[in-house]
Protein backbone atom coordinates (compact mmCIF):
# COMPACT_ATOMS: atom_id res chain seq x y z
CA UNK A 1 0.00 0.00 0.00
CA UNK A 2 1.13 3.34 -0.92
CA UNK A 3 1.80 6.39 1.04
CA UNK A 4 2.45 9.72 1.46
CA UNK A 5 6.67 9.34 2.29
CA UNK A 6 6.65 8.16 -1.16
CA UNK A 7 6.07 11.74 -2.70
CA UNK A 8 9.00 13.04 -4.55
CA UNK A 9 10.89 9.37 -4.90
CA UNK A 10 12.19 9.22 -8.09
CA UNK A 11 12.83 6.29 -10.49
CA UNK A 12 16.33 5.21 -11.90
CA UNK A 13 16.13 7.00 -15.83
CA UNK A 14 15.13 4.54 -18.37
CA UNK A 15 15.72 4.83 -22.22
CA UNK A 16 13.25 4.34 -25.00
CA UNK A 17 13.69 4.07 -28.56
CA UNK A 18 10.68 4.96 -30.85
CA UNK A 19 10.36 2.04 -33.10
CA UNK A 20 8.53 2.24 -36.08
CA UNK A 21 7.17 -1.33 -35.75
CA UNK A 22 6.21 -0.85 -32.47
CA UNK A 23 4.63 2.56 -33.76
CA UNK A 24 2.55 1.00 -36.45
CA UNK A 25 1.80 -1.99 -34.23
CA UNK A 26 -0.01 0.69 -31.72
CA UNK A 27 -1.62 2.67 -34.68
CA UNK A 28 -3.46 -0.33 -35.67
CA UNK A 29 -4.53 -1.04 -32.06
CA UNK A 30 -6.45 1.95 -31.42
CA UNK A 31 -7.89 1.54 -35.11
CA UNK A 32 -6.33 4.91 -36.73
CA UNK A 33 -5.27 3.82 -40.32
CA UNK A 34 -3.40 7.00 -41.23
CA UNK A 35 -0.99 6.57 -43.72
CA UNK A 36 1.37 9.10 -42.00
CA UNK A 37 1.95 6.24 -39.90
CA UNK A 38 2.63 3.62 -42.11
CA UNK A 39 4.58 5.76 -45.21
CA UNK A 40 7.59 6.77 -43.98
CA UNK A 41 8.19 8.57 -47.20
CA UNK A 42 4.78 10.54 -47.19
CA UNK A 43 5.53 10.94 -43.21
CA UNK A 44 8.98 12.69 -44.29
CA UNK A 45 7.46 15.28 -46.89
CA UNK A 46 4.70 16.20 -44.14
CA UNK A 47 6.02 16.19 -40.97
CA UNK A 48 9.68 15.79 -41.25
CA UNK A 49 9.31 12.02 -40.03
CA UNK A 50 7.30 9.67 -38.66
CA UNK A 51 5.22 10.54 -35.81
CA UNK A 52 3.39 8.75 -32.64
CA UNK A 53 0.57 8.56 -32.02
CA UNK A 54 -0.69 11.38 -28.98
CA UNK A 55 -0.67 7.93 -26.27
CA UNK A 56 2.02 6.18 -27.74
CA UNK A 57 4.06 6.93 -24.41
CA UNK A 58 2.45 4.40 -22.85
CA UNK A 59 4.69 2.02 -24.10
CA UNK A 60 6.92 2.76 -22.11
CA UNK A 61 6.39 -0.23 -20.04
CA UNK A 62 8.50 -1.98 -22.33
CA UNK A 63 11.18 0.12 -21.74
CA UNK A 64 11.24 0.21 -18.01
CA UNK A 65 12.18 -2.05 -15.13
CA UNK A 66 11.74 -2.25 -11.46
CA UNK A 67 14.77 -0.10 -11.05
CA UNK A 68 13.17 3.09 -12.89
CA UNK A 69 9.89 2.77 -10.86
CA UNK A 70 9.84 5.64 -7.91
CA UNK A 71 8.45 2.91 -5.87
CA UNK A 72 5.39 3.53 -4.15
CA UNK A 73 4.76 0.59 -2.18
CA UNK A 74 2.82 -2.68 -3.43
CA UNK A 75 -0.41 -2.60 -5.35
CA UNK A 76 -2.55 -5.52 -5.07
CA UNK A 77 -3.41 -6.01 -8.95
CA UNK A 78 -7.11 -7.17 -8.25
CA UNK A 79 -7.95 -3.62 -7.04
CA UNK A 80 -6.36 -1.19 -9.41
CA UNK A 81 -7.97 1.44 -11.25
CA UNK A 82 -5.94 3.74 -14.40
CA UNK A 83 -7.73 7.08 -13.03
CA UNK A 84 -6.29 9.67 -14.96
CA UNK A 85 -4.15 9.88 -17.61
CA UNK A 86 -2.50 13.43 -19.02
CA UNK A 87 0.12 14.04 -21.99
CA UNK A 88 1.47 17.22 -22.51
CA UNK A 89 4.05 17.84 -25.45
CA UNK A 90 6.75 20.57 -25.82
CA UNK A 91 8.64 18.98 -29.22
CA UNK A 92 7.86 16.87 -31.81
CA UNK A 93 8.29 13.01 -31.07
CA UNK A 94 9.81 10.86 -33.70
CA UNK A 95 10.32 6.95 -35.37
CA UNK A 96 13.95 6.30 -34.38
CA UNK A 97 14.23 8.83 -31.59
CA UNK A 98 15.77 7.71 -28.44
CA UNK A 99 13.72 9.79 -25.76
CA UNK A 100 15.15 9.54 -21.91
CA UNK A 101 12.54 8.97 -19.18
CA UNK A 102 11.93 9.84 -15.13
CA UNK A 103 9.24 8.48 -13.75
CA UNK A 104 8.44 10.43 -10.20
CA UNK A 105 5.94 10.48 -7.61
CA UNK A 106 4.43 13.63 -7.52
CA UNK A 107 2.09 12.72 -5.07
CA UNK A 108 0.02 10.33 -2.85
CA UNK A 109 -4.07 11.01 -1.73
CA UNK A 110 -6.49 8.96 0.51
CA UNK A 111 -10.43 9.33 -0.65
CA UNK A 112 -13.27 7.83 0.24
CA UNK A 113 -14.54 6.27 -2.49
CA UNK A 114 -18.33 5.06 -3.83
CA UNK A 115 -18.08 1.39 -4.88
CA UNK A 116 -15.04 0.23 -4.05
CA UNK A 117 -14.43 1.68 -0.31
CA UNK A 118 -11.21 3.96 0.59
CA UNK A 119 -8.90 4.63 -2.05
CA UNK A 120 -5.42 5.66 -2.52
CA UNK A 121 -4.71 7.61 -5.37
CA UNK A 122 -0.98 7.73 -6.59
CA UNK A 123 0.45 10.70 -9.38
CA UNK A 124 3.51 10.16 -11.02
CA UNK A 125 4.84 12.31 -13.57
CA UNK A 126 7.05 11.17 -16.25
CA UNK A 127 8.88 13.44 -17.81
CA UNK A 128 10.95 12.78 -21.41
CA UNK A 129 13.47 14.12 -23.16
CA UNK A 130 15.45 13.55 -26.77
CA UNK A 131 18.43 12.18 -27.78
CA UNK A 132 19.45 16.17 -28.30
CA UNK A 133 18.62 16.76 -24.31
CA UNK A 134 15.26 18.68 -25.75
CA UNK A 135 12.51 17.77 -23.23
CA UNK A 136 9.36 16.41 -25.52
CA UNK A 137 6.92 15.44 -22.89
CA UNK A 138 5.69 14.61 -19.89
CA UNK A 139 3.28 12.37 -18.97
CA UNK A 140 0.87 12.64 -15.89
CA UNK A 141 -0.59 9.14 -14.77
CA UNK A 142 -3.25 8.67 -11.95
CA UNK A 143 -3.74 5.22 -10.31
CA UNK A 144 -6.04 3.82 -7.63
CA UNK A 145 -5.94 1.28 -5.08
CA UNK A 146 -9.76 0.19 -4.30
CA UNK A 147 -10.27 -0.78 -0.17
CA UNK A 148 -11.91 -3.77 -2.13
CA UNK A 149 -12.38 -5.45 -5.69
CA UNK A 150 -15.13 -2.74 -8.03
CA UNK A 151 -18.27 -4.60 -7.95
CA UNK A 152 -19.88 -4.20 -11.99
CA UNK B 1 0.19 17.27 -40.95
CA UNK B 2 -2.65 20.26 -42.20
CA UNK B 3 -3.69 22.15 -39.59
CA UNK B 4 -6.88 23.81 -38.65
CA UNK B 5 -7.28 27.21 -39.51
CA UNK B 6 -7.53 29.13 -36.63
CA UNK B 7 -9.57 32.25 -38.00
CA UNK B 8 -12.46 29.35 -39.14
CA UNK B 9 -12.72 27.28 -35.53
CA UNK B 10 -15.41 28.80 -33.62
CA UNK B 11 -16.01 28.16 -29.61
CA UNK B 12 -18.30 25.19 -29.69
CA UNK B 13 -17.58 23.70 -32.97
CA UNK B 14 -18.02 19.83 -32.42
CA UNK B 15 -15.22 17.24 -33.19
CA UNK B 16 -16.31 14.65 -35.69
CA UNK B 17 -17.36 11.93 -33.81
CA UNK B 18 -15.81 8.27 -33.99
CA UNK B 19 -18.25 5.18 -33.10
CA UNK B 20 -16.87 1.91 -32.53
CA UNK B 21 -19.73 -0.55 -32.66
CA UNK B 22 -18.83 -3.03 -30.36
CA UNK B 23 -14.93 -3.11 -28.77
CA UNK B 24 -13.42 -7.09 -29.01
CA UNK B 25 -12.02 -8.77 -25.91
CA UNK B 26 -9.35 -9.47 -29.40
CA UNK B 27 -9.62 -5.72 -29.04
CA UNK B 28 -7.86 -5.70 -25.76
CA UNK B 29 -5.42 -7.98 -26.48
CA UNK B 30 -4.36 -6.60 -29.06
CA UNK B 31 -3.76 -3.36 -27.29
CA UNK B 32 -2.14 -5.05 -24.36
CA UNK B 33 0.20 -5.94 -27.12
CA UNK B 34 0.93 -3.42 -28.51
CA UNK B 35 1.29 -0.94 -25.75
CA UNK B 36 2.62 -3.70 -23.01
CA UNK B 37 0.05 -3.37 -20.73
CA UNK B 38 -0.72 -6.75 -19.14
CA UNK B 39 -2.59 -5.97 -16.77
CA UNK B 40 -4.53 -9.68 -16.58
CA UNK B 41 -8.01 -7.57 -15.86
CA UNK B 42 -7.99 -6.94 -19.57
CA UNK B 43 -7.68 -10.37 -21.04
CA UNK B 44 -7.71 -13.49 -18.16
CA UNK B 45 -11.15 -14.59 -17.53
CA UNK B 46 -10.15 -16.72 -14.67
CA UNK B 47 -8.34 -14.08 -12.83
CA UNK B 48 -11.21 -11.16 -13.08
CA UNK B 49 -13.44 -13.67 -11.75
CA UNK B 50 -11.40 -14.40 -8.63
CA UNK B 51 -11.39 -11.02 -8.22
CA UNK B 52 -15.03 -10.80 -8.03
CA UNK B 53 -15.54 -9.26 -11.83
CA UNK B 54 -17.72 -10.74 -13.86
CA UNK B 55 -15.56 -10.34 -16.81
CA UNK B 56 -12.56 -8.61 -18.34
CA UNK B 57 -12.89 -4.84 -19.08
CA UNK B 58 -11.29 -2.60 -21.86
CA UNK B 59 -7.48 -0.59 -21.17
CA UNK B 60 -8.89 2.53 -19.94
CA UNK B 61 -5.75 3.88 -22.37
CA UNK B 62 -7.24 1.58 -25.07
CA UNK B 63 -10.56 3.50 -25.26
CA UNK B 64 -8.28 6.85 -24.74
CA UNK B 65 -6.25 5.73 -27.93
CA UNK B 66 -9.63 5.46 -29.85
CA UNK B 67 -10.77 8.84 -28.31
CA UNK B 68 -7.38 10.45 -29.53
CA UNK B 69 -7.71 9.49 -33.33
CA UNK B 70 -10.97 11.47 -32.68
CA UNK B 71 -8.85 14.17 -31.60
CA UNK B 72 -5.86 13.81 -34.71
CA UNK B 73 -8.51 12.94 -37.50
CA UNK B 74 -9.43 16.89 -36.35
CA UNK B 75 -6.54 19.13 -35.59
CA UNK B 76 -4.26 17.23 -37.72
CA UNK B 77 -1.46 14.56 -36.14
CA UNK B 78 1.22 16.33 -34.93
CA UNK B 79 -0.28 19.39 -33.85
CA UNK B 80 -1.86 18.04 -30.44
CA UNK B 81 -0.06 19.83 -27.09
CA UNK B 82 -1.74 18.20 -24.62
CA UNK B 83 -4.24 15.09 -23.83
CA UNK B 84 -5.75 14.67 -20.71
CA UNK B 85 -8.40 11.75 -19.41
CA UNK B 86 -10.11 10.96 -16.59
CA UNK B 87 -11.84 7.11 -16.76
CA UNK B 88 -15.46 7.29 -15.34
CA UNK B 89 -16.90 4.19 -16.25
CA UNK B 90 -15.76 0.93 -17.66
CA UNK B 91 -16.18 -0.35 -20.85
CA UNK B 92 -17.21 -4.14 -21.30
CA UNK B 93 -16.79 -6.26 -24.51
CA UNK B 94 -19.47 -5.64 -27.21
CA UNK B 95 -20.17 -1.68 -25.83
CA UNK B 96 -20.95 0.71 -28.32
CA UNK B 97 -18.36 3.63 -27.53
CA UNK B 98 -18.87 6.94 -29.39
CA UNK B 99 -15.98 9.20 -29.02
CA UNK B 100 -16.44 12.75 -29.75
CA UNK B 101 -16.20 16.44 -28.07
CA UNK B 102 -16.14 20.12 -28.84
CA UNK B 103 -13.96 23.42 -29.03
CA UNK B 104 -14.54 25.24 -25.64
CA UNK B 105 -11.33 28.01 -26.24
CA UNK B 106 -9.45 29.78 -28.81
CA UNK B 107 -6.24 30.77 -27.10
CA UNK B 108 -2.44 32.32 -27.86
CA UNK B 109 0.49 30.11 -25.73
CA UNK B 110 3.85 29.49 -26.85
CA UNK B 111 4.29 31.85 -29.40
CA UNK B 112 1.18 29.62 -31.43
CA UNK B 113 -2.21 29.95 -31.96
CA UNK B 114 -4.09 27.37 -30.04
CA UNK B 115 -7.19 25.91 -29.20
CA UNK B 116 -8.75 23.87 -26.14
CA UNK B 117 -11.90 21.13 -25.90
CA UNK B 118 -13.51 19.04 -23.91
CA UNK B 119 -14.05 15.72 -24.68
CA UNK B 120 -16.00 12.28 -23.97
CA UNK B 121 -16.43 9.23 -24.61
CA UNK B 122 -20.00 7.63 -24.41
CA UNK B 123 -21.28 3.60 -24.06
CA UNK B 124 -24.30 2.89 -26.07
CA UNK B 125 -26.25 3.85 -22.38
CA UNK B 126 -25.09 7.35 -22.80
CA UNK B 127 -22.63 6.97 -19.91
CA UNK B 128 -19.34 8.84 -19.86
CA UNK B 129 -16.45 6.20 -20.01
CA UNK B 130 -14.13 8.81 -20.38
CA UNK B 131 -14.22 12.74 -19.79
CA UNK B 132 -11.42 14.41 -21.18
CA UNK B 133 -9.77 17.59 -23.10
CA UNK B 134 -7.10 18.61 -25.45
CA UNK B 135 -4.98 21.99 -26.51
CA UNK B 136 -3.60 21.77 -30.04
CA UNK B 137 -2.06 24.24 -32.51
CA UNK B 138 -3.62 25.87 -34.89
CA UNK B 139 -2.39 27.58 -38.40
Amino acid sequence: MADKSAVGKTGKPFKMHVDWSKVREFARAIKDPNPIYFDQELAKKELGGVPVPVTFLQTSAFWTDETSSPGFGGFDMRRILHGEQEFEFFKPIFVGDTLTGVTKVADVLEKEGGRGGKMTLVITETEYSNQKGEKVAIARSTLIETGQAVKA
Amino acid sequence: MAKLKYDSVKVGDEIPKIEIKGVTRPDFVRYAGASGDFVPLHYDQIFVEAAGIPTVFAQGMYTAGLLSKAVTDYVGIGNVRRFQVRFATRVWPGDVVTCTGKVTNKIEKDGEKQIEGDLVVLNQKGEPAIKGSFRAACA
